[in-house]
Formats: C-alpha cells, structure tokens, sequence
C-alpha cells in the first residue's frame, strides 16, 4: 500500500505469525519496546500471551464472588421473609425460621447467581457483544479461529508510527503485516 | 494410548469436526422425521390426558407417584454425566475429557429438558406451574420452603440454567470458527449473531479462562446438589423403601452410571458415522467404560445397604416392602435390575468388553434399562404397599403413559439431530489445545515490578 496524500487514519497495524510460541515471543518483543495498546489473536488460548502484553489480572472471579453472596443473601433473605413474616404456616409443628429447610434454596441460587454473574461479567468485561471489529477488515483474519495467530499494534499507542512500527513488526519475522483500517 | 492423534493439524480439526454439519445422509432424515412423529404422537396423548383426567394414567390414591415420576428420575439422572465429564474432570485437568465433553452436555440440556416436562405433566394443570416459584400473586400465597418439592422447582431450574450457561460459554470460541468458516450470508449471520463478535483476543482469552474455570467449579457441586434433591423427594417422606439415608449418594452414583452408559449409546455410533477415531479414542471409551463399572459398583453397594438396613432396621414395614420387592407382583423388575446393575455390568472388567464398541454399547443399553426399572421399582413398589393393608394396589403404567415417555425419547432424538447438524460436537479450540504444538515453547516471564 502506497502512502497517499492525506492518509486516511488506521486502526493499526497487524501481523500474521504461524506459532504460539513466535506469537508470545512477538508480543513480549512489542511490550519491551514500550507500545502498551496491543493486542494479540490466536485460535484458543495460548498460555502466558496475555501477560506477554502485560495483562495479568482480571476482575471475573471478584463479580463472580460478588454476585454468589447477593445470590445467597437473596435467596435466604427471600425464604426468611415468606416464611416467618408474609405467609406463616405451621407445618408439623416446626419453626417458622426453620433455617435447615431453606439450606438447599439458599445454596442453589448462590450457584445460580454466581454463575451468570462469572459468565455475563466474562461477556461484559471482554466488551462483547460487539458486533463489529476494525481487525475483521483484515481478509486473512478469518484465520485467527482457524490456526494463525495476529498481534495488532493499534494506531493509538503514542510510540505508534506508520513507518517505524511497520520496521518493528518487520524485525519480527512475521508471516505478513497488514494495515487494519477502520 | 493418546488423547488424540498428535500430527492433526489445526485446520484439519476444524474440518473434521465440521463435517457434520455437512449435508447429512438419507438416514438422518428418516431418523429425524421417525422422533418428530413419535413427538407428535406423545403430544396428541397430552391433549387427552389434559382432557380426560389423570386417570388415564392410572393415578390413584395408592398410587400417586408412577412412570412420570420414574422416568423424570431417569432423565434427570441422565443428563448428570455431562456436566461430571465438562464440569468436575476439567477441575481434575482430565484432559481425556475435551473431545466428548461437548456433546455430553448437549445430551445433559436435552434430557433435563425431557425430564423437567414429566413434573408438568404429572401436575395434571400444568399451565398453572409457576404457581411453584415465589412472587407476588392476588392470592397472597408462597411456596412452602420446607418441601422437597419447591428445593426440586430450584434445584432443577439452576441446573438447566447453568448447564446452558457453561455451554454457551464453551461454544462461543466455536461459534467465531464457525461464523469465520461459513459459506453462505445465512450462517455468517446466525453464527455471527451467536458469537458475539467473539476476536480471539488474548485479553478475552485470559477472562474467558477464569470464567470457565469458576462456571466449573460451580458445577460441580451443583450437579451432586440436583440429584441429592431429587432423592430428598423420597427420603423426606416416611414411605418405606423412601426414608432412608442411603438416597443422595446412591442416586448420584445411579445417575453418573446411567448417565455414562447413554454417553456411551451416543458417542459409539457418532465416532464411526463421522469417523472421528481419531479424536473419540478407545481410551475415550474405556475411560467411560471403567466410570460406568465403578459407579454400577457404587449403586450395587446402594442396593445391599438398602436390603441389610430392612433388615437391621427393624421395623416391620421395611421389611415388608423389601419381602414385596423380592417375593411380591414386581418382583420381575426387581430381579432383572438387581441381576443388571450388580452382576451383568461386571462384564466390564474384561478389558476386551472394554475395547470393543459394540459390546460396550450393548452393555450401554442395557444398563439404562436397568436403570429405568431402578427408578420404577423405587416408586412404584413402595406406594403399593405402604402401611395400610386397605389401600393396598398394583399399578400399571398405560398406553398413554408409555406413549408419553417414548415421546420424550423422540424429543431427545430430535434434539440431539438437530445439535450435531448445526453446532460442533467436539469443542474445536479444546481440541486444537490438546495438540503438542499449540504450548509456547519460551521462558516463563520474570513477574517482577
């Protein structure tokens, strides 16, 4: 692609590698350099690439921590109320509050709340569902699902550079390096 | 033996797992329209028991509880195995477990989905049915919390939910591979649509893993949690042959067990249609062949505690109902699954049972027979015997009844059909991550800073 006279801004710039192991080198290569808005793209999970771009920890466990109490407190608080204050009955003479009986209520919706919270924060935090993507303007994209991995440096990072980041990416040994348009 | 051939290539599990949803053979077809007719029939027979009465199913007063509530045991016991093979042998990183795991959790959705109907079915109103869940109604009332019955309503509603969760969680990566491969608009649309727009991104990839792992570790007790309910049903209750603490482990052992066994039914016929040998090994099939083993022991133990606790137990009417089991007009169910679940499954010590498909999915098949007469025996015999001599009976099962629980057969036919025409049925990216080559081969990174 010939550079033209008012450039149209991209998104960035995306190289193509055909192993787990040249992706995470790669991207360790491109952290180390100092470009921070990276990402890289591979067809299941590739162990230690998201920490190679400097992404250790994530928030999932916590939402799902979170959502299991509000599930457990709902649920007892929920039986607690019907039972002893909304509809009393007397059934064999128990307790209104006859905490053992609401044990298995209580424990299924803690399950129930914490899981959709650990699915739904997953989807929700990954910014899914997002229907469109500038990196599926690639045509050879379609390979990151397939058995190709990409690292895109996006045109963002402040040490971005049409020229320089197209030499880095080059220093690379990559497959092909494509402009990812908007 | 390996968990996979090791020189498959990526794209080549792409393809050899896609290829069912290629156009299918005449035989799909024909399968296919037999289970949609035999829906039909069972939703015809609905309409006349909902019109007649639920004494067409012969319900009486001895007899409260019959087929429906057996074959909801059955179902829901079933579908157990799924989530142990994609839930609790994921914690154990039993890594065996990724190329059938899939399509074990298919089979866990579809058969709660068939056993979640019996309970409707049975209420005799179904359309009334979320008079079991608590909220706010005219008729200021509420669920009675101290019933088994309302902890069956959430243990069964959780279980579907979490189990369609952790599918979908599991298939999303597979849907983008699917929406990447597909050849027309139609599927890019729908496969698209399904994947949320899913990049592959190592940031997503990193989350996505936490969640799996949460979502598993919440399955698992979850799974043991479902059928420990289902067995409070009985073992709350003061019937004899019910009341007894054996229940919760004997019923999640009979469920794994049966549940194994119909794994086994689907996967033997699905490796050699698609001829995915190379991914559904023998090892695949011995493993599952050595749980069903271990868990038919397990159940075995159940029934011998049951026995020597009628017995030890002293009280006149345990004894009685388990002389009715042995000596009484059921006695022909009682022996074929006692000679079944404690004699017959032994043949799966031989390692050359093991190793061959066709005995292991006749084993299979039996089992869940032996199975379906477990739950049987359990309802039926102890309600036509219980402690008064003047409501003593016998019930029979009819025509509508069996109508019904072959309908739900057909149903999960027709499901299971529909799944491997338009979904993967082994996780692709799982598959792909079991090969040698797809671990990086570098130092770890220094965590410092």
């Amino acid at each position: 692609m010939k550079p033209a006279m008012t450039k149209p801004p991209i998104y960035g710039l995306i190289a193509e590698f055909d192993t787990p192991t040249e992706i995470v080198v790669a991207a360790r290569k491109a952290h180390a350099e100092g470009y921070r808005h990276l990402d890289a793209y591979s067809p299941f999970p590739v162990e230690g690439l998201a920490e190679s771009i400097g992404f250790r920890r994530n928030r999932v466990a916590l939402v799902c921590l979170v959502g299991g109490l509000l599930g457990l407190a709902s649920a007892y608080i929920l039986q607690y109320w019907i039972n002893t204050i909304a509809y009393p009955l007397n059934i064999g003479g128990r307790p209104f509050h006859s905490w053992p009986s609401f044990i298995i209520v209580t424990f299924e919706l803690t399950i129930l709340f914490a899981g959709l919270s650990a699915a739904v924060g997953m989807i929700i935090m990954n910014g899914l569902p997002l229907p469109y993507h500038p990196v599926f303007n690639v045509p050879s994209f379609s390979a990151a699902s397939r058995d190709k991995f990409f690292l895109c440096i996006e045109a963002v990072d402040p040490r971005f550079d049409r020229e320089t980041t197209h030499a880095f990416l080059s220093s690379l040994d990559p497959r092909a390096i494509t402009e990812v348009p908007h | 033996m390996k968990d996979i051939r090791e020189d498959i290539a990526w794209a080549k599990i792409n393809k050899d797992v896609l290829k069912s949803l290629e156009n299918p053979r005449k035989l799909y077809w024909v399968i296919l329209l037999i289970a949609i007719a035999v829906v039909g029939v069972a939703a015809g027979c609905e309409v006349y028991q909902y019109n007649t009465g639920m004494g067409v199913s012969n319900k009486n007063n001895t007899h409260v509880w019959g087929l429906y509530i057996a074959t909801f045991i059955f179902w829901i016991g079933m579908s157990h195995s799924g989530t142990l093979l994609s839930a609790i042998l994921h914690l154990m990183h039993a890594d065996w477990r990724k190329p059938i795991y899939r399509f074990a959790e298919a089979m866990t959705l579809f058969a709660v989905a068939c056993a979640g109907m019996f309970p409707l079915l049975h209420m005799g109103r179904p359309w009334v049915f979320y008079w079991m869940f608590p909220y706010p109604n005219t008729m200021s009332i509420w669920p009675q919390f101290r019933s088994p019955l309302v902890w069956d309503v959430f243990a069964v509603s959780t279980y579907f939910t979490i189990s369609l969760v952790f599918w979908f969680v599991g298939l999303i990566p597979d849907l983008a591979t699917l929406r990447d491969m597909a050849q027309n608009r139609v599927g890019r649309i729908i496969y698209g649509f399904l994947a949320l727009g899913w990049r592959g991104s190592a940031r997503h990839w990193h989350r996505y893993e936490t969640a799996y792992l949460l979502l598993a570790g919440l399955a698992t007790p979850l799974v043991l949690s479902v059928h420990t309910v289902v067995s409070f049903d009985f073992a709350i209750g003061i019937v004899p042959g019910w009341h007894t603490t054996i229940f919760p482990p004997y019923f999640v052992a009979g469920a794994i067990y049966s549940g194994f066994a119909m794994v086994m039914i689907l996967a033997i016929p699905i490796r050699s249609v698609f001829k995915l040998q190379d991914m559904i090994t023998d090892r695949h099939l011995d493993n599952m062949a050595r749980i069903t083993l271990a868990t038919g022991l397990i159940v075995s133990y159940g029934y011998i505690v049951e026995i020597f606790m009628a017995w030890y137990g002293g009280t006149i009417f345990e004894k009685h109902m388990m002389w009715n089991r042995m000596h009484g007009y059921y006695k022909a169910e009682y022996w074929t699954l006692i000679f079944i679940n404690v004699i017959f499954v032994n043949v799966l010590w031989s390692k050359k049972v093991r190793s061959s498909p066709q005995a292991l999915w006749i084993v299979s098949a039996v089992v869940l027979v032996a199975m379906w007469l477990e739950r049987f025996v359990i309802v039926v015999i102890s309600l036509s015997q219980d402690f008064l001599p003047s409501s003593w009976g016998i019930y029979h099962p009819t025509r509508w009844d069996y109508a019904i629980f072959i309908g739900t057969l057909g149903f999960f036919t027709f499901s299971f059909l529909l799944f491997i025409r338009v979904l993967p049925m082994i996780s692709i990216f799982e598959m792909k991550h079991l090969l040698p080559e797809s671990h990086p081969h570098v130092p770890p990174l220094e965590t410092g800073a």
